[in-house]
């Protein structure tokens, strides 16, 4: 089989299956492209994302799944190389826009890691790294997001008595709910999850599923993952990338229960990816 | 199938046809070369161990009878009578390893930074990595003697012990730029993303959590580096030379730990030869502490 090769040739192949239609989406992306190189690896993305509503991204590896939300904070610019093309439209301003403040645009949509990423430092300087950054709190207020971002990442009760211990202590679990403490101090209107769970264990994994149905009642979480059961149990709208194409976009559950592309079908049921 | 006794086993009561008749090798000249290259191995590795002991032992031996308080304190002797110390060249060479150690660190690591971080896989990251290797294996004399046509040759024209930083600088930058840029690189990149994703400014996610994150390894080649120019003796001659005073500062010769070693040694004077034991005792001493501190250092980082 060659289907990993194979590239969209005609126009029919770049049309998105949409059976949903998302009203005042908070981040829409239009006719996104994406290079690696000379290599390029989204074709023509559409995708509106809705507002404080979980979206899963799904797709067999390599079909530009984590590039594609890569760019939705413009992480990908640290690489020489990598560009994308297109728009992609945050509150309604093209945040590829060369004038997009690019540290503005980072606060107001955070991103966790597959892996847990805490920094060598305290739990407390750990949450409180980025705020200090962004915001001029005293200690006391400071205190206050630390604490409160903790708890909101479901973290608080396991780690108060010790904020001034290592972050790198904590198990993988707590590692990452650390890394979603540190990013919700920031209060970010979106939440980008890149295989969030993809390395830790299942009852870990089970928290922070729980935790990411908490958090769409103040933010917006966009989750790619591989994950079919937990794209189905914790997402309202589902994505199904393919060869750098979004093949098929709408409710999670007619995604699952009754997709309209054969492809999306194909790889809900496992038969490749 | 074939007719190997392995593969017998995987169709265990089936008879093999044209199984090949087997015919060992006579195992004793391989049972022989394994042995001889076990034994010359090891003896090579005896023999490493047996001259540094050597060395170390004669310096001990010959060094450690000089060694009191004292010698730390004193004035060099005058030739030929009386006892005295390494004060005045133990002030230089810490003065000038130190103003060394301002000028060649702090560049070092920022080309390691530039490597690590922004030059990455570019063509012009490359050719300056390549020109720091052939920097590293540059002779340490010719170093002196570019320090010596630069500055010692120019105004006011005399040694100095500026002359001489400035060799040892030279001497430590490769060294501290190749360490910190390989110590940086271990920092996996999704460290570095999650601390953009938050907004973090590029230098301050450098300074603030690259930095922080590889400072162990960073410590390390600031130490390598320091240990490699504290031995040096050829680049001085040139620049630093000697002097029997107090270094009060560096602008005129400069007295040092290893030019005395030299000079005193070549000396016909009993007691200078006795001075120039102890002093090599102690460069000795303070290089194999600082190699002990760099392998404890280097043992928790691999822990954690």
């Amino acid at each position: 089989m060659n289907l990993l090769e194979k590239r969209p040739d005609s126009a029919e192949e770049l049309e998105t299956i949409n059976d949903a239609l998302i009203e005042n989406p908070i981040i829409s992306a239009r006719r996104l492209n994406f290079w690696y190189g000379s290599h390029q690896a989204l074709f023509e993305n559409n995708l509106d994302i809705a507002p404080r509503k979980v979206t899963a991204v799904i797709g067999p590896s390599g079909c530009g799944k984590s590039t594609h939300i890569r760019v939705y904070n413009r992480i990908f610019e640290q690489y020489r190389g990598q560009r994308a093309s297109g728009e992609v439209l945050l509150d309604g301003e093209n945040l590829l826009s060369p004038r997009t403040d690019i540290i503005a645009l980072r606060r107001k949509v955070g991103m966790i890691f597959q892996k847990p990423t805490p920094f060598p430092m305290s739990i407390f300087e750990n949450v409180a790294y980025g705020v200090r950054l962004h915001f001029s709190f005293t200690r006391k207020e400071l205190e206050q997001v630390v604490e409160q971002s903790l708890r909101a990442a479901a973290l608080w009760d396991e780690v108060k008595d010790q904020l001034h211990r290592s972050g790198m202590a904590l198990s993988g679990g707590q590692q990452q709910r650390l890394c979603i403490a540190r990013a919700l101090a920031m209060s970010p209107e979106v939440l980008l999850m890149d295989e969030p769970t993809s390395a830790i264990d299942p009852v870990a994994t089970a928290r922070i599923e729980e935790l990411v149905l908490q958090l769409k009642d103040r933010l917006t979480v966009v989750i790619v993952t591989h994950n079919m059961q937990q794209a189905a149990r914790i997402s309202d709208y589902t994505a199904f990338f393919f060869q750098g194409r979004i093949v098929e976009f709408g409710p999670t559950q007619k995604i699952f229960t009754n997709p309209s592309h054969p492809k999306t079908e194909e790889y809900i049921t496992g038969r490749f990816g | 199938m074939c007719g190997w006794p392995a593969c017998r086993n995987a169709f265990p009561g089936e008879p093999m046809k044209d199984a090949p008749r087997l015919s060992y090798r006579n195992p004793a000249g391989r049972k022989a070369m394994e042995g001889f290259v076990r034994v010359f191995s090891t003896f090579s590795a005896l023999v490493g161990l047996f001259f540094l002991f050597w060395i170390l032992w004669t310096v001990l031996k010959n060094g450690h009878s000089v060694l009191s308080l004292k010698f730390f304190t004193s004035a060099p002797p005058s030739p030929g009578e009386g006892t005295g110390g390494i004060y005045y060249a133990l002030v230089g060479t810490l003065k000038m390893t130190g103003l060394a150690a301002l000028m060649g660190i702090p560049l070092g690591l920022m080309a390691g930074v530039y490597l690590a971080e922004f030059g990455r896989q570019s063509r012009f990251a490359a050719a300056v990595r390549f020109c720091i290797n052939l920097l590293m294996g540059i002779p340490s004399i010719l170093v002196g003697l570019f320090a010596y046509t630069l500055i010692v040759l120019s105004v006011p024209r005399h040694y100095s012990g500026y002359a001489g930083a400035f060799a040892l600088a030279i001497i430590m930058f490769p060294t501290v730029a190749r360490t910190s840029e390989d110590m940086l690189s271990l920092v996996p990149d999704t460290l570095r993303e999650s601390a953009l994703a938050l907004g973090v400014p590029r230098w301050r996610m450098i300074t603030g959590i690259l930095f922080r994150s590889a400072r162990r390894g960073l410590t390390t080649g600031v130490l390598l580096a320091v240990a490699r120019v504290s031995g040096e003796t050829a680049p001085l001659l040139f620049t630093a030379l000697n002097n029997n005073y107090y270094p009060r500062n560096l602008s005129k010769p400069t007295a040092n730990l290893t030019v005395t070693i030299y000079n005193y040694a070549m000396s016909p004077y009993d007691n200078w030869q006795k001075v120039s034991w102890g002093a090599a005792l102690v460069i000795m001493a303070f290089i194999l502490t600082l190699t002990l501190v760099l392998r404890v250092l280097l043992r928790e980082r691999s822990r954690s």
